[in-house]
């Protein structure tokens, strides 16, 4: 298995730049998620790795040697694409097999090999089955199955479930997953969905526009958001943002917002201009205290917990909070926010600006 | 709008039966989602309430008078598909107008003015009005044809996951549009998805379908709170419901045969020694995979847990639900 290191990638098309100058380690074993909107640069980075696209300029290391300009079939990757090729007209077993048989192994390593795929993937009953009547979960094995008997050193998937419906596709993502877990084998997985990316990746970079917006653990690029975007992307609902004009000091704990003062972590720089308060909504409460208010618009029931929607004098905020506290639609309730899970944006750059919550993350740019 | 009643209605497409002997009242001014998942006999339903599918038995009462005989111009029902159906080459303003310009309606045109601005005002898309339909993104589009539904007064609105084909933030957006949009009307609306998030957030009644039958009527939180089966229990809730022998733990009543342990279900620090599977950081939970016995349990953890992969917690059910062996909820 392998460790794929990426330096100052970049891709142009013409005039256009799909890969601005991308730098990330995939650690050998990992479940690396890119994640991003459609046309911020994430799968052309995941063809560049592959081999499929060559570099504009930049490093792709595999294992420490640079394959950036070596053509695909040398650098002993397996890629599974969004929608599952099989050939229709063999059966299961001869469309996994078809890999290592072009390869030249011989035929009864080649059963071998079948066997211990079919049956880490939990397809065994189905090896002689043609694959034109498989449901779609079993193509979709049929495929991993194509892309693991090789061994390869490790795996490139492009939203591999991408085709899928919703009940179907989780669990499918656990499935992969605990395969992963099984085999250990380094994986780069392209997605737009960010709840798949939290999911499943060990680590996560967010894209946008070519650009890698942030690189971390998913926890933290959802504690501790290193940019507007990423804080709109990840998380459903996302991150509300209180947009205002207001200055802070270094060390300050809070911000002054109308009459209310919205409480901070520690702020380790001082910032004056327009500014984003960034509040997740499980971190806001309702209460009758709060001086900063808002009216009730919208309640949505999720079950144990439900969202409310309020609209405040800097804009709409949602809360999560749990089902049996009442919130009802035309009432203004005060709301306090819980300050050492707060992020403050310079609202121009989409900076996060650094306090003791985000210090140490947003270095890693 | 109008009160619609389904009495024991039946349809068959040769030896298929989509939808078997419903019965199902929509409320006047209700908003009535029916969730199952594909082949459940849901979109069914829609279009024989809409006029394009014949029932083979039962009847369809609209406003207290039934339709069977009526055409689907006459039922006066507004339909909203899943692919949105626009005239890509008449501005957003003409689409809008379409309906009421038909030769059935023959509306004024200073009504159609109107009507055209006041759900355009409603629907956010007032300064779109003279933009072609192929110039508008995919969320606009769709709004457009809810408001091509809403432009007209028809006794309900039939709606066949038309949020379906939109990313998630637009998703999440236009539920809450259509909500308001409904309280704003008092209009009756009938939904058709298989999504449970527009189910539980959206209806004041949530109808599940198992194989053209309904299994139970009620509000979310009844639905998500007492289920009537185990079928049921598995349609809402995320994570899913975990259905495990009842024997697995203590207590369970006689005839149980599946104790149902919802997340929160399972209470930690107390009971039988699990072990930990995998931990999943989802930012605003963080989710457990245990194994007990050979079996896999999800509960939630605290967001900063400490605990991971290989570590051993003790676990207890705590006001589990209880099914007998054919499904059915006794406790």
């Amino acid at each position: 298995m392998a460790e794929i290191e990426i330096r100052k990638l970049r891709k142009d098309f013409g005039d256009f730049t799909a890969v601005q100058s991308s730098s990330f380690r995939v650690e050998d074993g990992e479940f690396f998620m890119l994640l991003g909107p459609s046309g911020c640069g994430k799968t052309t980075t995941l063809r560049m790795i592959a081999g499929l696209e060559l570099p504009t300029s930049g490093e792709i290391l595999i294992d420490g040697e640079n394959v950036a300009q070596k053509p695909a079939r040398e650098r002993d990757i397996a890629f599974v694409f969004q929608m599952f090729a099989l050939y229709p007209h063999m059966n299961v077993r001869r469309n996994i097999s078809y890999p290592l048989i072009s390869q030249g192994m011989k035929r009864a390593q080649v059963r071998e090999k079948i066997t211990e795929v079919a049956r880490i993937l939990g397809i065994e009953h189905i090896l002689d089955h043609p694959v034109g009547g498989l449901s779609g979960g079993d193509r979709q094995r049929v495929a991993l199955g194509r892309a693991i008997v090789r061994q390869p050193k490790a795996f490139l998937m492009d939203e591999p479930l991408g085709a899928l419906d919703t009940e179907f596709r989780e669990h499918m993502a656990e499935e992969l997953r605990a395969l992963h877990d099984r085999m250990g084998a380094t994986t780069v997985y392209v997605t737009h969905d960010q709840l798949e990316a939290m999911q499943m990746g060990d680590k996560i970079v967010v894209m946008n526009h070519g650009v890698i917006e942030q690189y971390g653990t998913p926890q933290d690029i959802y504690d501790k958001s290193a940019t507007m975007f990423v804080a709109d992307f990840i998380g459903s609902p996302p991150m509300n943002f209180l947009r205002f004009s207001s200055s802070v000091e270094a060390g300050a704990t809070g911000v002054a917002l109308h009459h209310a003062t919205l409480p901070l972590p520690a702020m380790r720089v001082p910032f004056d201009g327009d500014m984003a308060y960034g509040i997740r909504p499980e971190h806001v409460r309702l209460s009758d205290d709060g001086v900063y208010r808002g009216e009730v618009i919208a309640t949505e029931y999720l079950g144990p917990n439900q969202i409310v929607t309020l609209l405040a004098p800097n804009g709409e905020v949602k809360a999560r909070i749990p089902s049996d506290q009442i919130a009802r639609v035309g009432e203004v309730v005060g709301m306090d926010f819980d300050g050492t899970r707060a992020t403050l944006f310079d609202n121009q750059t989409g900076h996060a600006l650094a306090s003791d919550l985000n210090e140490g993350v947003l270095s890693h740019g | 709008m109008a009160e619609v009643m389904l009495d024991s209605v039946s349809k068959s497409f040769g030896s298929t039966r989509a939808v078997e002997a419903i019965d199902l009242t929509i409320p006047d001014g209700g908003f009535v989602v029916l969730l199952g998942p594909t082949g459940a006999g849901k979109t069914t339903t829609l279009r024989l309430i809409a006029g394009v599918e014949k029932p083979d038995a039962g009847d369809i009462v609209i406003a207290g008078r039934s339709v069977l005989a009526d055409t689907p111009a006459q039922r006066n029902v507004a339909m909203v598909f899943q692919q949105y159906s626009l005239y890509p080459h008449m501005s957003v303003r003409d689409n809008l107008a379409f309906p009421l310009r038909s030769p059935i309606l023959r509306t004024p045109e200073d009504e159609i003015t109107r009507k055209v601005a006041e759900v355009a005002e409603v629907l956010h898309i007032a300064h779109k009005l003279d933009n072609k339909a192929t110039e508008l993104s995919g969320g606009e589009m769709q709004r457009v044809s809810i408001g091509r539904a809403l432009v007209r007064s028809p006794s309900i609105y039939l709606m066949d996951e038309p949020l379906s084909s939109l990313d998630a933030k637009l998703r999440a957006e236009l539920r809450i549009e259509l909500k308001r949009i409904h309280a704003q009307l008092g209009a009756t609306l009938l939904y058709v998805t298989h999504d449970q998030i527009e189910a539980m957030t959206m209806a004041s009644h949530v109808g599940v379908l198992d194989k053209g039958r309904p299994v139970q009527f009620g509000s979310p939180r009844e639905i998500y709170e007492k289920p009537a089966s185990l079928y049921v229990a598995q349609r809402l809730g995320l994570p899913r419901i975990n259905a495990l022998p009842a024997g697995l733990f203590p207590a369970a009543p006689a005839g149980a045969a599946t104790i149902g342990l919802r997340p929160e279900h399972v209470e930690q620090g107390k009971g039988k020694t699990a072990t930990v599977s995998r931990v999943e950081h989802l930012g605003d939970q963080t989710r457990l995979h245990l194994i007990l016995e050979g079996h896999a349990i999800v509960t939630l953890a605290d967001v900063h847990t400490d605990l991971e992969a290989g570590d051993e917690i003790a676990i207890q059910p705590r006001n589990p639900l209880y099914f007998d062996a054919s499904g059915n909820r006794i406790a």
